[in-house]
């Protein structure tokens, strides 16, 4: 994506490109042989690891850096902070893409894709915790489809339709707040059933709140950090609104995660507190928490901080970065790294190289969706047909 | 003080205390954060 020319019907043979299709076509196969040969044939699941970077990554990660789209849109529309509206459709996008995405790994690690209603149609199995995150993320997905559909929409020029999806701006908001705040709490719920295997540092009673609060941290963190990709890229796409609230986007929402940074660093102090872990601390379990939490979580947040107090955006905008690792490896550890951290090291899981082949095909297929979408529809710019509808 | 806790009762005295004083400092702290993150804004 290093050139516009991809972006604007240049040449196809752009390194981005055929570093794209490299890993579009190494996917396509790896997908093939994991539908016609099973897990086994391309994944190092195991009955002792049967949950791996399919669903740590995958999931986990993808849902949480997907979380930009209700917090973005309660921003604008439930706090009326106007100041955040173009940051919506982006913002939007993002999670809807994001959330697609997720459901769409998850076929591969779930098999038999027909089977996907099933929850909702042959056993429901309603007192499950996966049952919740499956139903809210199913209706969240379908929230999200509707929110964006009003850029192809007026990409297609379908006013009357579009003007009906508009009228529901505020109910879907709404909606997709307690979707979110259902679901981005349930995957931390669903760990609470292995209080032996998940290592006690990581373990808390309190792993749904973390969870939730993290997801809009790493919403908050992802807008920016997405935000600076489509500057980077997609600069001659954007209109003059946009531009002009570009900077406001980056300090309101540089501001909100570093008090959310400290807030989330103080209640897993209490996590500690409450459980009476600090021993843990000085063992080598302990200095990875350290590196997760002082690296990756105080550090942005001193940052975040002292880039709002100087008004310096391009701190905040490396922050993001940091902020997105942080959630990134926060999501690894309690999935893959501290969990049966009491097996022997021959028993421990590590992904295979298929298993990693396919995050990075469903993450590029991600990325060249979102350009597809950018640089065709109404996201970065207002539709000239609509200007100062909203 | 791990080696002083024998009873649930020990175990609770002990971790509420030290939660307790957690959120004393927490809401100590929050006010001059927030002061540290807003005393430049116009």
């Amino acid at each position: 994506m290093s050139d516009t020319k991809a972006t604007t019907g240049g040449s196809l043979f752009t390194p981005f490109n055929m570093v794209a299709g490299l890993i579009l076509l190494v996917g396509g196969a790896i997908t093939v042989l994991r539908f016609t040969g099973g897990l086994g044939a391309v994944t190092n699941l195991s009955d002792y690891n049967p949950w791996g970077l399919w669903i740590g990554f995958d999931l986990l990660v993808g849902v949480a850096l997907a979380a930009g789209g209700y917090v973005t849109s309660a921003a604008c529309y439930i706090f009326g902070l106007k100041r955040f509206h173009s940051a919506v459709r982006p913002a939007i996008l993002t999670g809807f893409l994001g959330y697609a995405l997720v459901v769409f790994a998850l076929h591969y690690d779930v098999g038999r894709p027909w089977r996907l209603p099933y929850p909702f149609i042959v056993q429901p199995g309603t007192t499950s915790v996966l049952f919740e995150v499956g139903a809210c993320v199913a209706l969240y997905l379908t929230v999200l489809f509707v929110e964006y559909s009003t850029a192809p929409l007026e990409w297609l020029g379908f006013k009357r339709a579009r003007n009906l999806v508009v009228k529901l701006t505020l109910v879907l908001t709404i909606f997709g707040v307690v979707l979110s705040t259902l679901h981005q709490s349930s995957l931390g719920a669903l760990y609470l059933i292995a209080p032996s295997k998940l290592h006690p540092l990581w373990y808390s009673s309190y792993l749904p709140v973390y969870f939730f609060i993290s997801s809009i941290i790493a919403g908050m963190s992802m807008v920016i950090f997405e935000g600076t990709m489509s500057h980077k890229y997609f600069h001659d796409k954007m209109d003059e609104a946009h531009l002009k609230e570009a900077d406001g986007v980056v300090l309101g929402f540089g501001k909100a995660a570093a008090f959310l940074l400290f807030g989330y660093f103080v209640i897993k102090l209490v996590g500690l507190a409450v459980d009476n872990n600090w021993h843990h601390l000085a063992t080598g379990w302990g200095l990875w928490f350290l590196v997760e939490m002082l690296g990756f979580v105080l550090l942005p947040c001193y940052l975040y901080a002292v880039g709002t107090r100087d008004k310096n955006i391009k701190m905040i905008r490396r922050t993001s970065l940091i902020a997105v690792l942080g959630i990134v490896l926060n999501r690894l550890n309690i999935s893959l790294v501290a969990f049966n951290y009491h097996l022997p090291s021959s028993e421990r899981y590590f992904p295979h190289w298929m298993e990693i082949a396919i995050s990075l095909f469903i993450v590029t297929i991600g990325v060249l969706v979102f350009r597809f979408v950018v640089t065709r529809m109404p996201i970065l710019y207002e539709h000239p047909d609509y200007k100062d509808a909203h | 003080m791990d080696g002083n806790i024998f009873t649930l009762q020990d175990f609770m005295f002990f971790t509420k205390a030290i939660t307790y004083l957690v959120i004393v400092a927490a809401l100590i702290a929050f006010p001059a954060f927030w002061l540290f993150l807003t005393d430049r804004d116009e």
